[in-house]
C-alpha cells in the first residue's frame, strides 16, 4: 500500500502531491527533472512500476506534457510536475489541452524568475503565467495549496476537476510548500471523492467528441474504446475537425469559456478569517497565507484586529466574492512573492475608495509574520 | 448498378473531408495511399490504428484517414504518439510528419523516440521545404538550393535522414520514394509489423514550393527525377563507387532484432514487484 491511508506520518510537501497522485489513480506520469519538484517525479517513478502504472522521464516539458496528452486521449489519468522554466516550456501543451479539451493535471512548484531565477528558492512568481501563459483566449483553473495535508487533497481535487471540466488544472504550490514537512494524518481510504473517467453513453455512430451540453461539458471516449474521432489544435467543430465557419467558432470559443464561468460556484474555494467585522484585511495565498495567519494572531495580541482573506482557487479569481466581502475594506494588504501580480485582480475588484497596499518580497525567502505586522501597522 | 468502390474507401473520411488540401502534383497524397495498403495488407482494424501527426502539409493527412487521429502541435506527433503508446501498448501507431516536422522542431523527439525504442512508425515525407509556410528551407533542404528564406542558395549541409536515425538507435530505418510506390507499400508493410521504432522515409516532390524555386518543372518532370535521381540498395552494392555518386539509395538500411521501450518498461515492472516483495 502506498498512501498510508488513516496512518499520522510526518510527509513533505512534493511527497504529498506525488501520494495525493496515486490516490487520485494517476495512470500516466510524464515529467523533466527541475528543482524544486524533482521529488514528485522521483518518488513516483518508485510507486508507479509498483502498481503496474507507467512513468517516463521525457527528453524535455514539451515532450512532457504532449505525451501527457496523449496517455489521456488513449484513457489514462495523467500527471507532471515542473517549475518556472519548465512551466514556460509547457504552455505550448498547456494550450493544445484547453483547446482540444483534455484533463491533465500539471503541478508548478513556483521558484524565482525570470529565467533560470533562484532555482532552489522561492517566489510566487508564475501567477499570470499560469493565467495567461498561453496564447489566445483560454480557460484556467488553477489551485495553490498552503500546507502539506492540502498537497495531498489540492493533488486529487486537481484531477476531479479536471475531469469535470475537461480541461487541465494546474496546481502552484510554492518552493515552501512543496519542501516543507509536516505531520499529517491521512483520511481513511474511500473518504476523498475520487472523480471516475467520464464514459460515453451514445452508440458510436453517434458520438461527437465536443458535443454541445449544458454544462458545456461532455463525456469524452478514450482512443483505443471502439470510438474513432479527430483531435486537433485548430479550431474545430463538435466532431473535432477543423472549421472556419463563423457560428462554429465562436460557438468553440464561447463554450470554451462558458465551461468556467457559468460554474464558478463549483470552482470557488476562499478561506476568510474575521474578515467581515475589521476594516482591515490582509490578502495571501500559498505560503504568504501561513504567515498572514500567525501575523493576524501576533497583532491580536497586540488589540490590533485584521482579518485575512486566502483565495485556494487563484483561476479562476473570486471576483463576487472579493467584490462582495473586500470592497467595503478601508485597507486590503496584499503580500505576495513577486512585485505584484494577484494585486492587480484584487484592485480590478474593489473601488477607488479602497486603499489596495502591496508588500513584494522578491529575494527567495520567505515573507515573515513580523513583515506584515510592520506593514499592517504603518497603514492602520 | 454503380461499380464499386475501390477498397481504400473503407479508410478513408470520403463523405466530408474532401477535397484534400494538398496542391496538384504533391506527394503526399500518394503516401497515404500506400500507408491504406499496408494497413488493409496487415488486416488491421481501423479502432487499433493511431495515426499522430505534427504541423505542415504532411501533418494534415489525419483528417482524412478513418482512424483514430490526432493532430498535434509543430514537431510533437512522436511525444503524443508516446503518451499514447504507453497508455494502451496494443494500438498500432504510426506517426505522419514533414521533414521540418520532425527533423527540426522534432529533431530532440525523433532522435529521443529512436533511442528509447517506443513501438511507433514513424513517416517522414520528405519534400526538401516547408510547404505550408511557403516553401522556407528545411533541414534535408540541398546545399545550393534555392527557397523563400534561401533567396541566395542554402549555404547549410543537411541531414541524411537515414544515417542520423541509424546513429540514433532506430532498429528499422528505410527510405523510399512516392514514385517507386509497389517498393514504398512493401517497405510501409514491414515497418509497420517491425516491433520498437521504424523510421521511412519518403522522397515526395513540392511543385509548387521547391520545384517551382528550383525551376526543376512540373510534377511530372519532378516524378522523373525521383525516378532517375534514385537508386535501389542492390543496384548501389552492383555499381562502381563514381556511379553511384550523387544517387540516392533506396531500400531497408536497418533491419534489426530489437526490445521495445514497451517489453522493457513491463519487465521493469516485474523487477519492481519483486524487489518490493523480497523486502517486505
Amino acid at each position: 500500500m502506498i498512501v498510508p491511508w488513516g496512518e499520522t506520518r510526518l510527509v513533505q510537501g512534493n511527497e504529498a502531491v506525488a501520494l495525493g497522485a496515486v490516490a487520485a489513480g494517476i495512470e500516466f506520469f510524464a515529467g523533466y527533472p527541475i528543482t524544486p519538484s524533482t521529488e514528485i517525479a522521483e518518488l513516483l517513478a518508485k510507486y508507479m512500476p509498483l502498481l503496474g502504472t507507467k512513468w517516463i522521464q521525457m527528453e524535455d516539458e514539451i515532450a512532457s506534457i504532449s505525451a501527457l496528452i496523449g496517455a489521456r486521449l488513449a484513457g489514462a489519468k495523467s500527471m507532471t510536475a515542473t517549475s518556472g522554466p519548465g512551466f514556460s516550456l509547457m504552455q505550448e501543451g498547456l494550450g493544445y489541452a484547453c483547446m482540444a479539451e483534455v484533463p491533465l493535471v500539471l503541478v508548478n512548484v513556483m521558484r524565482g524568475g525570470p529565467s533560470t531565477g533562484l532555482p532552489t528558492q522561492v517566489a510566487q512568481g508564475d501567477i499570470m503565467q499560469a493565467r495567461w501563459g498561453t496564447h489566445g483566449d483560454h480557460p484556467v483553473i488553477a489551485l495553490a495549496p498552503s500546507n502539506v495535508r492540502e498537497c495531498f487533497e489540492m493533488t486529487i481535487r486537481a484531477f476531479n476537476l479536471s475531469e469535470q471540466f475537461r480541461t487541465p488544472v494546474i496546481l502552484l504550490p510554492d518552493e515552501i510548500i512543496g519542501h516543507m514537512r509536516e505531520r499529517i494524518t491521512f483520511p481513511a481510504e474511500g473518504d476523498l471523492y475520487v472523480e471516475p473517467k467520464p464514459v460515453p453513453d451514445v452508440p458510436v455512430e453517434w458520438y461527437e467528441h465536443y458535443h454541445v451540453t449544458a454544462s458545456n461539458v461532455s463525456p469524452m471516449a478514450c482512443i483505443g474504446s471502439g470510438y474513432r474521432f479527430h483531435v486537433t489544435g485548430l479550431t474545430h467543430d463538435v466532431h473535432g475537425f477543423p472549421t472556419r465557419k463563423e457560428k462554429e467558432v465562436i460557438g468553440k470559443m464561447n463554450r470554451l469559456k462558458h465551461k468556467i464561468t457559468r460554474r464558478l460556484d463549483e470552482l470557488e474555494d476562499v478561506r476568510m478569517h474575521d474578515v467581515e467585522e475589521n476594516p482591515v484585511t490582509i490578502f495571501a495565498y500559498g505560503s504568504v497565507y501561513r504567515s498572514a495567519l500567525a501575523a493576524q494572531a501576533m497583532l491580536k495580541k497586540r488589540k490590533k484586529k485584521v482579518g485575512v482573506f486566502r483565495p485556494v482557487t487563484l483561476w479562476p479569481f473570486p471576483d463576487r466574492t472579493v467584490k462582495e466581502e473586500l470592497d467595503s475594506k478601508e485597507v486590503i494588504l496584499v503580500p505576495e512573492l513577486n512585485q505584484g501580480q494577484l494585486i492587480h485582480e484584487v484592485e480590478r475588484m474593489t473601488s477607488d475608495s479602497v486603499r489596495v497596499v502591496p508588500l513584494h518580497r522578491i529575494d527567495g525567502y520567505e515573507i515573515t509574520p513580523e513583515e506584515i505586522v510592520n506593514a499592517v501597522l504603518e497603514v492602520m | 448498378m454503380p461499380a464499386p468502390l475501390p477498397y481504400e474507401y473503407k479508410y478513408l473520411r470520403s463523405k466530408k473531408k474532401f477535397p484534400h488540401v494538398w496542391c496538384p502534383g504533391c506527394g503526399i497524397g500518394i503516401v497515404m495511399g500506400s500507408i491504406i495498403r499496408a494497413v488493409d495488407s496487415l488486416s488491421w482494424e481501423k479502432d487499433n490504428i493511431v495515426m499522430v501527426s505534427g504541423i505542415g502539409c504532411t501533418s494534415r493527412m489525419p483528417v482524412y484517414v478513418d482512424f483514430n487521429t490526432i493532430h498535434t502541435t509543430h514537431g510533437r506527433a512522436l511525444a503524443f504518439g508516446t503518451g499514447v503508446k504507453m497508455a494502451n501498448p496494443s494500438l498500432n501507431i504510426m506517426a505522419v510528419m514533414g521533414d521540418g516536422d520532425a527533423l527540426a522542431i522534432g529533431g530532440n523527439h525523433i532522435i529521443h523516440a529512436a533511442r528509447r525504442n517506443i513501438n511507433i512508425t514513424a513517416i517522414i515525407v520528405n519534400n526538401d521545404n516547408y510547404g505550408m509556410t511557403g516553401g522556407q528551407f528545411s533541414p534535408v533542404t540541398p546545399e545550393g538550393a534555392k527557397t523563400a528564406t534561401t533567396p541566395y542558395g542554402m549555404i547549410e549541409p543537411g541531414f541524411d535522414v537515414c544515417n542520423l536515425m541509424e546513429g540514433a538507435g532506430a532498429p528499422f530505418v528505410a527510405r523510399g520514394t512516392v514514385y517507386h510506390i509497389v517498393e514504398l507499400d512493401r517497405i510501409l508493410t514491414r515497418a509497420f509489423r517491425k516491433k520498437g521504432f521504424s523510421v521511412v522515409e519518403v522522397l515526395a516532390p513540392c511543385p509548387t514550393n521547391f520545384g517551382r524555386a528550383n525551376r526543376l518543372g512540373g510534377p511530372v518532370e519532378m516524378m522523373k527525377l525521383l525516378k532517375e535521381n534514385t537508386i535501389n540498395i542492390s543496384q548501389a552494392k552492383a555499381m562502381k563507387p563514381e556511379d553511384a555518386h550523387g544517387k540516392i539509395v533506396r531500400g531497408v538500411f536497418v533491419d534489426k532484432v530489437s526490445i521495445s521501450y514497451e517489453e522493457r518498461y513491463d519487465k521493469l515492472c516485474e523487477k519492481a514487484g519483486n524487489l518490493a516483495g523480497a523486502s517486505r
